[in-house]
């Protein structure tokens, strides 16, 4: 067992994948040097500028020659650099890498990875720091996980660039830094399976990304009030994991979803609904929400913090549930 | 050639009538017309070599040598159908001889193609893959980056730009800043051609020239071929904002009696061996009717299958 932080995971799974299958190549924006994240560092050392390809500043391009390289052979891992710019590049995400496949009848495959860096962090602004996830969740034909420890992030990484479908990853960037332990043996994590984070009896936190450890820090500081939270990260939205969460439901019998995207319209939402169908005759208490409000993310630093969901917001919304 | 442009034409005016009789769902696009630039874009491609298309690409997979009884029963819907009814006419695809699909969106062929030209680098094969598109598709923006990323990466790549001078109702001078397509090409430092797309001859010469740099490691090129569309942007366009004279102009310039007078003259073709050429093609193309006419539509149920390769075990 090694200890890492994510952003070192995520480039040992690259480093893996792209050592065992050679049509395997990443291509984005600054990627050579890892510039700002730090995730494709020293691959280019060890792959060559052919399959490290620093692109142009042409999103639409970038992501749509990955599609054009994918049903000819080659396995893309795509850097979107920031989420946000995926808009950019939205025809060749949801009209052509969702639907070809369909569209064709099954005539080809699109074996592509699409790596999306996102989320709150140090005043970036409402063009840097958004939660998209909900866009690609509600586009058929796409996979979308979401890791939230080193391990996860190496594991998810690695299977979404062995699935023969599209992927996306989205990656928080406050997690880069994060540390935790990952297996010196390659590790997979497959698709579609949640992951119990923390074990508890009195209610459920399912929460996705950053959302993850500020839920285990109120999970830990409620422990010293005698409340026993159990968090829950479904770390696969498409294909998701009803089962593993509804396990938990019908254990625990309150529900705590928290995401940091906006509250209108986002995941949570849809996983409520998830919840409602599969444990409604489990649940002792209306499911309680934690998400972002419903505005572009503010630049100044309180304003940005009021944007942020953070634990005393998990917290408040555990004890509503349990009152 | 000739026969391929006789095997789009015919094809094209017997799906204009069953679409009008109402035996094709949705909505067609044909290229009656332009039949020149398929034929002399495909001539000298492989089979493996790639092409990408646009909403209008019954003539392109015609031209490369896609099924006519997958294509009809595709525009039929049916379960026959090259995409198994899933796409129809605009979605038509036949990857068995690399046609990777016409296209709802215009434009997505030109980013779509340098990558098809990464692979085919990183491959270290010898193909070609060319992606045509419209006039109009040559103002939005991933005509430029596709472009761009092309001649930065110097892959095997042909861009193709069909210019019929109509993007729907909007004329070319309207829509096109500088007027020249082709001309676009130097701004991006590779080379550009305008050719005649009545002329099938001369649309194959242009594209045996840029295939051959493509093969021989010298990068992109762009051809404009400017041709006509003789019916409406789709099936059921009254054209009120054509004029009649630039219509009827345009049907004086017909592609297919133009090769033909030209076969004729250099002695390649006479009236007999026409005879049996259009009788022949005739005989496809009504196989290709039969073939959809009697096949079945697909199940319901069916819709749900060839989303995913790999079918998630949950959810």
């Amino acid at each position: 067992m090694a200890v890492m932080d994510f952003g070192d995971a995520l480039n040992l799974a690259l480093r893996e994948e792209m050592r065992r299958d050679p049509r395997v190549y990443c291509i984005g924006e600054d990627i050579v040097l890892g510039v700002p994240f730090g995730v494709t560092k020293g691959l280019a050392e060890e792959f060559g500028l052919a399959r490290v390809r620093n692109a142009p500043i042409s999103e639409a391009a970038i992501v749509g020659s990955a599609m054009g390289a994918a049903i000819t052979g080659l396995v893309p891992v795509v850097d979107m650099h920031f989420a946000d710019f995926v808009t950019c590049a939205m025809d060749e995400v949801a009209n052509q890498i969702a639907k070809s496949r369909y569209m064709f009848g099954g005539q080809i495959s699109c074996p592509l990875t699409l790596r999306m860096p996102y989320g709150i962090g140090r005043s970036a602004g409402g063009h840097h720091s958004n939660s998209v996830e909900a866009w690609f969740v509600n586009i058929p034909g796409l996979k979308v996980c979401i890791p939230s420890t080193p391990a996860d992030a190496r594991g998810l990484l690695k299977a979404a660039i062995r699935d023969p479908d599209p992927v996306l990853i989205f990656e928080h960037r406050g997690l880069y830094r994060v540390t935790g332990d990952v297996a010196e043996a390659e590790t997979l994590v497959l698709l579609g399976l949640a992951d119990v984070k923390r074990a508890g009896r009195d209610v459920t936190v399912i929460a996705t990304a950053r959302m993850v450890g500020e839920s285990l820090a109120a999970a830990e500081r409620l422990a010293g009030e005698g409340i026993s939270v159990e968090v829950v990260d479904p770390r696969s939205l498409v294909p998701l994991d009803r089962e593993g969460l509804a396990a938990s439901v019908r254990k625990t019998h309150r529900v705590v979803i928290a995401e940091e995207g906006p509250m209108r319209g986002s995941v949570g939402a849809w996983l409520a609904w998830v919840i409602m169908e599969a444990c409604f005759d489990d649940l002792d208490a209306p499911i309680a929400r934690v998400a972002g409000p419903n505005i572009p993310i503010p630049f100044s630093p309180p304003l940005e913090a009021f944007a942020t969901p953070g634990a005393a917001d998990v917290a408040a919304a555990i004890r509503r549930v349990l009152t | 050639m000739y026969a391929t442009m006789l095997r789009i034409r015919r094809s094209e005016e017997r799906a204009r009538e069953l679409y009008a009789a109402g035996r094709i769902p949705g909505f067609i696009h044909l290229s009656i017309g332009q039949e020149a630039v398929a034929a002399g874009v495909c001539a000298p491609l492989r089979r493996d070599d790639y092409l990408l298309s646009t909403h209008r690409g019954h003539g392109h997979l015609i031209a490369k040598g896609g099924s006519l009884r997958g294509f009809m029963a595709e525009l039929y819907g049916k379960a026959t159908g090259c995409c198994k009814g899933k796409g129809g006419s605009m979605h038509i695809a036949d990857a068995s001889v690399g046609y990777l699909g016409a296209n709802g969106v215009l434009t997505s062929g030109c980013v779509l193609a340098p990558g098809v030209g990464q692979s085919i680098l990183m491959r270290g094969t010898d193909q070609v893959a060319v992606t045509i598109f419209g006039d109009g598709a040559a103002n939005r923006g991933p005509f430029h980056e596709g472009v761009n990323l092309a001649a930065l990466w110097k892959v095997p790549v042909v861009f193709v730009c069909e210019n019929n001078f109509w993007a729907s109702t909007t004329a070319h001078d309207l829509a096109t800043a500088g007027g020249s397509i082709a001309a676009r090409a130097a701004g991006y430092g590779i080379p550009g051609e305008t050719v005649d797309g009545n002329d099938a001859l001369a649309v194959y010469e242009a594209m045996e020239r840029a295939v051959d740099r493509a093969r021989a490691g010298q990068g992109p090129s762009l051809i404009e071929a400017r041709t006509v569309r003789f019916m409406g942007h789709f099936e059921g366009d009254p054209q009120g904002y054509r004029s009649r004279g630039e219509v009827e102009g345009g049907r004086q310039r017909d592609p297919i009696a133009r090769l033909r007078a030209h076969l004729e003259e250099a002695k390649l073709l006479d009236a007999a061996h026409a005879a049996r050429v259009a009788a022949a093609i005739e005989a496809e193309v009504q196989d290709a009717v039969d073939f959809a006419e009697s096949s079945p539509l697909p199940a319901a149920e069916d819709a749900l299958q060839d989303l995913f390769v790999h079918y998630p075990w949950s959810d």
